[in-house]
């Protein structure tokens, strides 16, 4: 069975990128980065063996955890899984693991190598044969009751020896049923003891500050024979199957993460397609898809009531859109099914910046650090902008389909905690009273460098009749980027093609993250005197901000002098939609011809004098 | 898949698995020809074989895996039984 980290991103060659981190400058920051991919069994070896060779220089940055691992069964195929987790989290472990077996010698004799360790952190990982044996227990509390006091006695050593953490992983429930679904009733099953004692496990725990790890609810999740194979059990004594020790690996982590607590403390939540669906600029608020009546937007409803639940309980909630202000508040305070409202969340950020200045200003405002931080966001651009730029936010791999974002945040364990306080309560509150208004600080994104990276590809074409359809699509439905919101019938489309004074361009991308279709529509009518107006010009806000508007112009200045045009002019012509492109022509060197009162603006370049722009793509003519 | 693109990946795992940056796999190559090669490894190289070709080997079947031809032979049985 595949166990698999999958709300982390795969990685890129890794042996490339493993041989790149072992020559790096800093390889530990390298290797921690490394480790931060959804990697399989092989990979966490290579990985860990480069880990355990780094000198103590090179190590120097990460703080050392000294763990104690004690259990009744073979626990060594665990511990590259462990190396590896705590890499990822910014640890490094020193691990001390006795004979299995002798677990109980070690904690009660004050000269064990377990008390010279002293450990930092003391898991306790204890298979069901060992604990509850495989027999009909004859009788079942007694049974219970010692394993119980045994188990709390060693917890008490270990906190009043070593002040260590006390982390006591449930036991995996790996017998069969001899009865089935009513398996409790048969006094002293094996199968029903494990589910007792995990049950105990959990209120004693609750007693004595311990932490439970939870593989029982995780091999529930999973499915068991993802977490125990039992012939590894037969062949090996592997409780955990060694498919699972990432995993397993992971979970201990988060449990010593929260207990520092290192948790993400901020949920910073994209809009459009994240918490609902379709995009608000464009589709209005009727449009978007959020509320009962469609899978899609039950599932929306589920992920903000998920994000809602986690608020109350501590988490703080941010936003982060790429949108206009006033478009993204709309569905806060008008939409029906909205659950989440806008005194939810502590810090609001929209408009069309880069997410990796946004986010800092979040934090700022917020007064945490960025690696309190966790992204939600459809878009794999966004997502990967974030990783590169501010690889201290943690940014899980949302899955495609929304019914499954709830699960992926979960499972990424970002949140992980320990304890509940009061405080905890009442942090959202309290933000939004300390709320910074300081100025964000404009420190520089790199941009550039993440774009060129990405291998665009944008190819244009003139207007055909196999896109006249969804050209006509196009241009009636959007309204955010479009400078003229000028509709056309099909009919107005096929007139464009057939005209030769009118250049109507459809324009694609596509990069690393596949094929976006068409991303921008623009159409030219050449004027008598030589002036080439563009009477249409939109595109798609999901690729804004990689340079395409440039790109474009590039294109429809190549083809306004190739058609003998000296000047091109542009019209913005405001709507309650489309702010976000009023300087579009200044942007892009043109200077401003005349201005009516309504807003309406007329703005002129010489095609002489159009300066030059540094391009992050290749531009290729289809068709 | 091939027999060579088995080879392929089975040889990217084993280096990954048995530290190995230039490892090369042939049917003959059993434990002793490789340094890292140990009880546990071999259960590492069967469980990361399993989740890498989305395969799952029967207990007696692992026991029976002489060299790395054996290896390749159970994964291509187990592929085309799907």
């Amino acid at each position: 069975m595949i166990n698999r980290l999958w709300w982390l991103p795969a990685p890129q060659d890794f042996r490339g990128s493993l041989n790149a981190a072992k020559q790096a400058e800093r390889p530990a920051e390298a290797l921690r980065a490394l480790a931060n991919t959804d990697l399989d069994l092989g990979q966490i070896l290579a990985l860990d063996r480069a880990i355990q060779r780094l000198t103590p220089e090179q190590g120097a940055a990460l703080p050392t955890l000294k763990l104690a691992m004690l259990g009744s069964s073979t626990l060594d195929h665990l511990l590259p899984g462990l190396r590896v987790s705590a890499m990822r989290h910014g640890f490094l472990v020193d691990v001390y693991v006795p004979d299995y077996g002798q677990y109980l010698r070690e904690v009660l004799d004050p000269a064990s190598g377990l008390h010279q360790f002293q450990p930092d952190v003391l898991l306790l990982a204890m298979d069901a044969t060992h604990l509850v044996g495989s027999d009909l227990a004859a009788e079942p509390e007694a049974a219970l009751d010692k394993i119980v006091s045994r188990l709390t006695g060693i917890w008490n050593t270990a906190r009043d020896a070593w002040g260590a953490q006390v982390i006591q992983q449930a036991v995996l429930p790996s017998f069969p049923a001899l009865m089935g679904s009513n398996e409790y009733r048969l006094a002293g099953s094996p199968n029903d003891l494990v589910a007792q004692l995990n049950a105990r496990l959990r209120a004693a725990a609750a007693e004595h500050q311990t932490d439970i790890l939870a593989v029982d609810t995780q091999a529930g999740w999973d499915g068991l024979l993802a977490w125990h194979d039992p012939a590894l059990w037969h062949r090996a004594k592997q409780d955990v199957s060694p498919a699972a020790a990432h995993h397993y690996g992971e979970l201990v982590l988060r449990l010593i993460s929260a207990r520092q607590g290192r948790s993400g403390k901020c949920l910073v939540l994209d809009l459009d397609n994240t918490l609902w669906g379709g995009v608000i600029g464009d589709d209005g608020l009727s449009g978007i898809v959020l509320g009962q009546g469609s899978t899609q937007g039950e599932a929306f409803v589920a992920f903000q009531k998920y994000a809602r639940n986690l608020s109350e309980r501590g988490i703080i909630l941010a936003v982060c859109s790429k949108n206009d202000e006033a478009n993204a508040l709309e569905p806060f305070e008008r939409h029906p099914d909205m659950v989440l409202n806008r005194g939810h969340i502590a810090s609001f950020v929209a408009n069309w910046q880069d997410k990796a200045t946004n986010l800092r200003r979040i934090a700022d405002e917020l007064n945490i650090g960025l690696d309190s931080l966790v992204f939600v966001d459809d878009n794999p651009f966004e997502r990967n902008i974030i990783r590169r730029e501010l690889p201290m936010v943690r940014v899980p791999e949302l899955p495609e389909d929304p019914a499954l974002y709830a699960h992926c945040v979960a499972q990424s364990g970002y949140f992980e905690s320990v304890a509940i306080t009061g405080e905890d309560r009442a942090r959202t509150s309290l933000y939004q009273v300390r709320r910074a208004s300081e100025a964000a600080r404009a420190e520089a994104t790199d941009l550039d460098g993440y774009l060129k990276s990405l291998n665009m590809v944008m190819e244009w074409q003139y207007f055909d009749a196999i896109g006249q359809q969804r050209i006509t699509q196009l241009v009636n439905k959007t309204n955010q980027f479009n400078l003229t919101t000028r509709r056309y019938t099909d009919a107005e489309i096929g007139a464009v093609i057939a005209d030769p004074a009118k250049i109507g361009l459809q324009v694609r991308l596509r990069d690393d993250y596949g094929d976006h279709g068409i991303i921008a529509i623009l159409i030219g009518d050449l004027q008598p005197e030589g002036t080439l107006a563009i009477e249409t010009w939109l595109m798609s806000c999901r690729v804004l901000g990689r340079g395409v508007e440039q790109a474009c112009f590039q294109v429809m200045a190549d083809e306004a002098r190739a058609a003998g045009a000296t000047a091109i002019s542009g019209r913005y012509i405001p709507t309650a939609k489309n702010g976000m492109v009023k300087d579009h022509y200044p942007k892009l060197g043109f200077a401003l011809a005349q201005e009516a009162a309504d807003g309406t603006a007329d703005w002129l370049i010489d095609l002489g004098s159009v300066p030059e722009q540094p391009l992050f793509m290749q531009i290729v003519k289809g068709g | 898949m091939t027999e060579q693109e088995i080879y392929e990946k089975l040889t990217e795992i084993a280096r990954d698995i048995f530290d190995e940056d230039d490892l090369v796999l042939t049917p003959e190559t059993t434990a002793d020809d490789v340094e890292e090669w140990d009880s546990m490894n071999h259960i590492n190289l069967v469980v990361t074989v399993e989740s890498v070709f989305g395969v799952k080997f029967k207990g007696a079947e692992i026991e029976e895996l002489k060299n790395i031809g054996d290896l390749v032979e159970a994964i291509k049985h187990h592929l085309e039984g799907r």
